[in-house]
């Protein structure tokens, strides 16, 4: 080809993304394909257990265990898509239920007043933490693995200071009617109507404002960034500031839902979003991700372990099958990242997540 | 009309004079080349007038007018733009968010207030940026880093081209590409430099800085040496006045 016709071409040949079909976008999203692998697995569960799989107690069930990490699940994919990582929302939602319940009981307990000062500084405290993270991070540079992994042992240690280790119990009734246990719209859990709004709020933001496409940006090549003048530091503080706003948002729901704090249950939930937002799709080395994505990575192990239990295997099952999705997604996600490399004409450089460097690194083809 | 004079231009690191009293000039509308062997001081000298370090002393005059280069966003304000070797391109982001990344068009009232773009209008100017220019950009959905090295210094020109409005910095832009590609930088360039933009050129291929230059200013050793007009020296003479074995102040 001469470079005249490359030359009428570019003038002409430009195409743009808005005139492509819907079912031409829809298929480029990475998340569509583990969409595909949860609609197996509800196929495959649904035929082996007709009567009482696919039952609405069953789904709801499964959609209401889903909700709560759904809410953290927000804030991680904004934290992993940044190349970060944050450890630590598992400990702060601890922190954040126990703050928010002190509250409420230093309210009288009872009482939409109580509620919705608790659901504040639950949501406050969560902020907080997430603050404190992103300065670190940013600011004094130490790597956000080992930030949020110290600000996770700090808040749970904070939190079993405070309580003295023993959970609280004083909810205010309303809450856990309402908010718990209640339904909107004759069936729809109140819970997962609250989730479903953090993650479009969260979905907007990141895929329609200037903040998401910051966040993207940073991911990507923050030195970029900093050339055209963005400022990289205050963007990071923003995403783990949202994080752990997330935290304390998921803190209140899990107070209003279990109707106590739960200081010791919540030691794996980190891991277990962290685990749903790369099944989704999100890249750990950052610059990619989708919060739909992530939503589907979550639903994942809440329908195996459904699943499981109603055909009566093992639901301990349920992690090793988990396990072994995790490993497949970072797989296709190396093999994507390798892809997009070529061409660059230049040393790739060290992989890293949450500021550590891993060992390998990407060969150049 | 001379657009930039940099007069005297000293900057040291620890015991390495890297610029020695260097001169230079940028006039408008012309390709300036900026050569001289490895060390000469190419690269500290562009990072100076580009406002990413600052002289130890010197003086710098923009139209005619004396400034203090002291940070990228000074140079940007006044309408000099670089494009670095590595490109600083996001590889996730398409042609589109990489061409406004850090000037995005935000909608009017509220929705821009919460930090709405307004991305038909940025897939507009890109679509125009980059034909106007000829890159050879040709899905602007794609993450940039998909693209070939052609198509992404395409892209960082433009976006270069597209802000600067006075001079535009390509540091050694062909470095990594192939012969169809360099020679479509290089129409490239020339576009750029019939907007009425100041181009300098960094670049150690003299065929290359021959054909598409007005002027070619040597540096050796932290100093200007020599300053030819394009039409009028040859290879032979270039790299005798870069080697030292031709020392001479020209016109």
């Amino acid at each position: 080809m001469t470079t005249t016709q490359r030359q009428v071409q570019a003038a002409e040949g430009i195409v743009d993304s808005a005139k492509m079909t819907l079912l031409n976008r829809l298929t480029r999203v990475q998340a569509m394909q583990i969409v595909l692998i949860l609609a197996v697995i509800v196929v495959i569960f649904s035929v082996m257990a007709p009567d009482s799989f696919l039952t609405t107690f069953n789904l709801r069930s499964i959609v209401v265990n889903t909700s709560i990490f759904a809410v953290l699940g927000v804030g991680a994919t904004l934290v992993i898509i940044t190349a970060g990582i944050d450890l630590s929302i598992g400990s702060v939602l601890v922190f954040s239920s126990v703050v928010g319940s002190q509250a409420m009981a230093a309210m009288g307990v009872e009482g939409w007043g109580a509620a919705s000062v608790g659901a504040v500084v639950s949501i406050g405290a969560g902020l907080m933490w997430g603050l404190f993270n992103g300065v670190l991070v940013a600011k004094a540079k130490v790597p956000a693995f080992i930030v949020t992994l110290a600000t996770m042992g700090i808040a749970l240690g904070l939190a079993q200071v405070i309580t003295g280790g023993i959970d609280l119990y004083e909810i205010p009734t309303v809450l856990v009617d309402t908010v718990g246990f209640g339904n909107v719209f004759g069936e729809v859990p109140t819970l997962t109507v609250i989730a479903a709004l953090v993650v479009v709020l969260g979905s907007i933001l990141l895929h329609r404002t200037r903040f998401g496409l910051f966040t993207y940006a940073v991911g990507s090549n923050p030195e970029a960034c900093r050339r055209v003048g963005i400022n990289v530091d205050r963007q990071l503080i923003g995403v783990y500031g949202i994080s752990g706003a997330c935290a304390g948002i998921a803190g209140i729901l899990s107070v209003a839902f279990f109707q106590q704090t739960t200081i010791g249950g919540n030691s794996m939930t980190a891991l277990t979003v962290i685990a749903g937002v790369v099944i989704g799709g999100t890249s750990l080395f950052g610059g990619i991700g989708t919060i739909f994505g992530t939503v589907i990575g979550l639903l994942i192990p809440t329908t195996l372990q459904s699943g499981f239990i109603i055909i009566g295997v093992q639901s301990y099952w349920q992690s090793v099958v988990v396990g072994i999705f995790l490993i497949g997604a970072v797989y296709i996600d190396g093999v994507r990242r390798a892809r997009m490399q070529r061409g660059t004409g230049r040393k790739p450089k060290h992989l890293q997540i949450g500021g550590v460097r891993i060992g390998v690194q990407q060969k150049e083809e | 009309m001379s657009l930039l004079k940099a007069r005297d231009i000293v900057r040291t690191y620890g015991q390495v004079v890297a610029l020695d009293g260097a001169d230079f000039d940028v006039e408008e509308g012309q390709v300036t080349a900026l050569i001289g062997d490895n060390g000469a001081g190419k690269s500290t000298l562009i990072k100076i007038l580009a406002g990413t370090e600052e002289p130890e002393s010197g003086e710098i005059e923009f139209m005619g007018e004396k400034v203090t280069l002291n940070s990228p966003a000074k140079a940007r304000e006044l309408g000099i733009e670089t494009v670095y070797q590595d490109l600083a391109l996001c590889p996730h982001l398409d042609a589109v968010s990489n061409l406004y990344l850090g000037r995005e068009v935000m909608r009017g009232g509220l929705m821009g207030a919460l930090g709405f773009m307004n991305r038909k209008v940025m897939r507009q100017g890109s679509i125009d940026a980059f034909n106007d220019l000829g890159a050879t950009v040709r899905v602007l959905s794609e993450p940039v880093g998909t693209m070939s090295g052609g198509q992404k210094q395409g892209i960082a020109v433009a976006r270069s081209a597209s802000w600067a409005s006075k001079i535009i910095f390509l540091d050694e832009p062909t470095a990594a590409l192939g012969v169809v590609q360099t020679a479509n930088v290089l129409k490239l360039i020339k576009r750029v430099r019939d907007k009425g933009i100041g181009v300098v050129l960094i670049s150690h291929s003299m065929p290359e800085v021959l054909q598409v230059s007005d002027t070619v200013q040597v540096l050796r050793r932290g100093k200007r040496v020599a300053t030819y007009k394009t039409a009028d020296t040859s290879l032979e003479e270039l790299v005798a006045t870069m080697t030292g074995a031709l020392d001479e102040e020209a016109a």
